[in-house]
């Protein structure tokens, strides 16, 4: 059957906006300013820099830490230029309010799209570089010498002529009170001694004692536990539900309703989801309760049908050339919806009373979760206290939307206590922004020598733009949807034409670790596969013809392909697949050595990523993101798929939304390319080679294409 | 009201029996450490040792817990020392967001107890944890450094 999808979240929708106006989403250089009135500490040499008495050196981290490293990468670029000694660096997160409160004095707060470092990277290099000609010219002052005899090193200002030297700590109350410099000089990259070395990650001994840093883990004096039922089908709402139930069960305070849940507060989470769990509740489905999977599906083959699409990108005459080609390649392929499934299950802790809402969230978007807690309390966003707690995993599902924090703060402001709500597993897998489930079709013309004179791309896909950030639609259209087929299209092909049809279910969609390059990838590297296979060619050597214009981009491949051995023979019951993507500014290259067992059984074993990202931070932490966008690219290549029964999500937990374990973790060899001159993104560009990289493996070792996704759900079993 | 010997300490608990003993640690006596991913005995984010045991502690009621030694994170080492797994995990920064290595810490200390030298399919065995960020290749490489420390 067939449906028509609506989609009625209008609270939802309310809460984007809420955050619109550039207060979470506008790209804002941060001022640095600190107006009057504004506390600031005692030896703030500027926003970021901190220096104490002792020589310890306290540097603001804006972003989220959420096991991608830059709460010890960022304060690397500070202290790169600063000239402090590392090993006195200690990293601090401003609150959200507070940066309201300084005029966005740290700019944008917001943790995704593998932003952190390069977008922060020049002024954070910048306020370094200020605060250490600060701290020179207060040395100077008190020497009464210039400020050009002096130098500054390993947290110690020398005077050369005299051989005097100060420590930082002994000037930095004088040099808070010295004008910053308006252009701050920057060291050359060659003369780095800080960046581009492994230095450990600051926050490892918190993370090995089990220290409280998680959100989950606050505890606020006099606060009650809330477990939550949301709406099993998306966009429904609580029609009635029996309080009388649960009303005596032990522990249980009171019973929220939410605009589409019913929340229990008890004095301990486990009585609240206890009751909760038992709470009779009946749901207004809304008109998506008999959507399935299968529909959806159909929906999206549509899109690959549809004669209405948008034409994002048109090299050449398509039509001409594909008429004149010599031999036709043509394939569809599908990836399925995914949950983020971060270790630590949504929650907020919150306490709203008459005149401020403070509030405790693992966040990627401090701001973003401010400007909620605002909209869900309906207050003014500065009469909220906003501490971001270190995130257990985000991979996109805490940035855009803050759910959680609209649904902690209204059910604190009914209790009238602090109130942690916590999702079990079962509502963080059911109630996600999803990674949108897609199709593509491709029709590729190749000439005599084998190689594409024409390719047509067909994408199909519900939007994330036009669920989450309608304002970043071009005329309507989501641009980003067609990432890896557009501007991070690497190969050289003549005729070439990109079409996009949205198609939107009542699914709700998100950013999901690498986005639209995460199925575009395996999209479009399976493909380039298929037509290698149909020139008779190496796909290798047939991805080197289409880039051969390309140093940059055969650099990466080259590297891959040489540190795996791809000339040497492979071993014994195992075979090789490639891929390359771009994505996020960033360059990366997989090959990845696979077998497939009798009955069908898929296994990595090893994996070799060449990952230009132009200049490296912190090289240890790099290969750490590595690891894990292979890990994160496995999982969703081998388990991936939310599927959709009666309008909700059939998986629930890791026992049928399934992860990888230890035991399957490939061996991974990363080899760093940095060939500087441009910052790329570190965090997603690692995740879309895996799965082509995978697939074309499979089809090396048993001739089978893949072009559906999960690999569990294929048929590989040998006949 | 259970009675419990947590880290050394005996402790009386006002909770019904059948409370998950993960809660009890969490909420009851604040010992955040231990940590929820799934409650149904299938991440192992909450594994604590009872009686020497890696053990998920949300599929255990704290009335089977009683009497038994438990042993949190919080108490894997004495004071301020470290375990030598976490000075393990230290030397190779195994933790990237860092929310399941309790668990992990916990599941490999209980491992190398029972065999200090474990091979590469001892460990595939025996630490079947999950982690999304990835940290499984550094896991396996932290555990031999202290097998063969």
């Amino acid at each position: 059957m067939t449906y028509m999808p609506q989609i009625s979240r209008r609270s939802f929708v309310a809460s984007v906006a809420a955050l619109g106006g550039g207060l979470a989403l506008g790209f804002h250089l941060p001022t640095g300013a600190t107006p009057a009135g504004a506390a600031t500490r005692d030896g703030e040499v500027n926003a970021w820099v901190v220096i104490q008495p002792d020589d310890t050196v306290i540097i603001r981290v804006a972003r989220s830490e959420m096991g991608q490293g830059i709460i010890t990468a960022l304060p690397m670029l500070v202290a790169e230029e600063l000239g402090c000694d590392w090993s006195k660096v200690r990293a601090e997160f401003p609150d959200a309010d507070e940066n309201l409160r300084r005029q966005r004095a740290w700019g944008d707060m917001a943790t995704g799209g593998s932003r952190s470092v390069r977008g922060s990277q020049e002024y954070l290099r910048k306020a370094g570089a200020a605060a250490r000609e600060m701290l020179v010219e207060a040395a100077a002052q008190q020497w009464d010498v210039p400020a050009a005899e002096c130098q500054a090193a390993k947290g110690v200002i020398t005077h050369k002529p005299s051989g005097r030297s100060l420590r930082f700590g002994e000037v930095a109350e004088a040099a808070t009170k010295l004008p910053p410099p308006s252009e701050p000089k920057l060291k050359d990259p060659k003369d780095w001694s800080l960046l581009g070395t492994s230095q450990k990650r600051l926050d490892t001994v918190d993370k090995v004692t089990g220290k409280p840093i998680f959100g989950i883990d606050v505890r606020v004096p006099n606060m009650l536990y809330a477990a939550i039922v949301q709406s099993p089908v998306f966009g429904g709402t609580p029609k009635s539900f029996d309080e009388a139930k649960v009303r005596g069960f032990k522990g249980v305070r009171q019973v929220v309703p939410l605009p589409n849940a019913v929340a229990v507060v008890a004095d301990s989470w486990w009585q609240a989801k206890q009751a909760a769990d038992a709470l009779p509740v009946t749901w207004d489905e809304g008109p998506n309760g008999k959507v399935s999977s299968a529909d959806i599906d159909e929906l999206l083959r549509g899109g690959l049908a549809g004669a209405e699409a948008a034409v994002v990108r048109k090299n050449g005459d398509i039509d001409a050339a594909l008429a004149k080609a010599v031999k036709r390649v043509e394939a569809q392929y599908a990836a399925p919806f995914l949950s983020h499934a971060t270790m630590e299950p949504q929650n907020c802790t919150a306490h709203v009373t008459a005149d401020k809402v403070e509030v405790w969230v693992p966040t990627q978007s401090g701001e973003g979760a401010l400007a909620a807690a605002a909209a869900a309390a309906e207050v003014a966003p500065e009469k909220v206290v906003l501490h971001k707690a270190m995130l257990g995993g985000g991979f996109g599902r805490r940035g855009a939307v803050q759910d959680y924090v609209h649904q902690a703060v209204r059910i604190a402001k009914v209790v009238g206590q602090p109130v942690k709500l916590l999702w079990t597993r079962e509502e963080d897998v059911r109630h996600d922004f999803y990674r949108p489930a897609a199709m593509a079709k491709f029709t590729a013309g190749l000439d005599a020598a084998g190689m594409p004179v024409a390719w047509r791309v067909r994408l199909t896909s519900p939007s994330i733009f036009a669920t989450l950030l309608p304002q970043r639609l071009t005329n309507g259209v989501d641009l980003a949807a067609a990432g890896g087929f557009t501007e991070e299209m690497a190969y050289d092909v003549p005729n070439y034409q990109v079409e996009y049809a949205m198609r939107t279910t009542h699914v709700p969609v998100g950013f999901w670790r690498s986005v639209n390059h995460s199925q575009n990838g395996f999209f479009r590297e399976c493909f380039v596969d298929e037509m290698a296979h149909a020139a008779g060619q190496d796909p290798y050597q047939y991805r080197r013809k289409l880039l051969s214009k390309d140093a940059k981009r055969l650099a990466v491949l080259d590297a891959a392909a040489q540190k795996a051995g791809w000339d040497e023979p492979v071993p014994p019951g195992l075979s090789r697949g490639i891929a390359l993507v771009e994505a996020y500014g960033s360059l990366c290259a997989q090959v990845v050595e696979a077998s497939v067992g009798d009955k069908g059984q898929v296994r990595a074993h090893r994996v070799v990523a060449a990952l230009d990202t132009g200049h490296v931070v912190n090289p240890a932490i790099l290969q750490s993101q590595v690891e894990s966008g292979i890990v994160y690219g496995l999982t969703a290549a081998l388990y991936g798929v939310i599927t959709i029964e009666n309008g909700r999500v059939r998986q629930g937990n890791f026992d049928d939304y399934e992860m990888l374990r230890l035991a399957e973790m490939p061996v991974v060899e990363t080899v760093l390319v940095p060939s500087g001159g441009f910052w790329g993104g570190g965090g997603e560009p690692t995740v879309p080679p895996l799965a082509p990289a995978l697939c074309n493996a499979i089809f090396a070792a048993s001739g089978k294409r893949i072009r559906s996704l999960p690999l569990k759900d294929q048929d590989l079993k040998r006949v | 009201m259970p009675r419990l010997i947590i880290n050394g300490h005996t402790q009386q608990v006002d909770v019904d029996p059948d409370t998950p003993l993960l809660w009890v640690l969490r909420d009851t006596l604040g010992l955040t450490g231990t940590r929820y991913g799934c409650g149904i005995a299938q991440c192992g984010a909450c594994t604590v040792h009872i009686d020497g045991v890696a053990t998920r502690s949300c599929s255990v009621p704290v009335g089977a817990a009683e009497g038994a030694q438990i042993t949190t994170i919080e108490g894997l080492s004495a004071n301020d020392s470290l375990h030598p797994v976490q000075k393990a995990w230290i030397a190779l920064d195994v933790p990237q967001c860092g929310y399941c290595q309790s668990g992990m810490i916990m599941a490999v200390a209980a491992l190398l107890r029972e065999k200090p030298r474990p091979s590469d399919a001892d460990i595939d065995e025996a630490i079947t944890n999950i982690c999304r960020c990835g940290t499984y290749a550094r896991i396996r490489a932290a555990i031999h450094t202290v097998a063969t420390a």
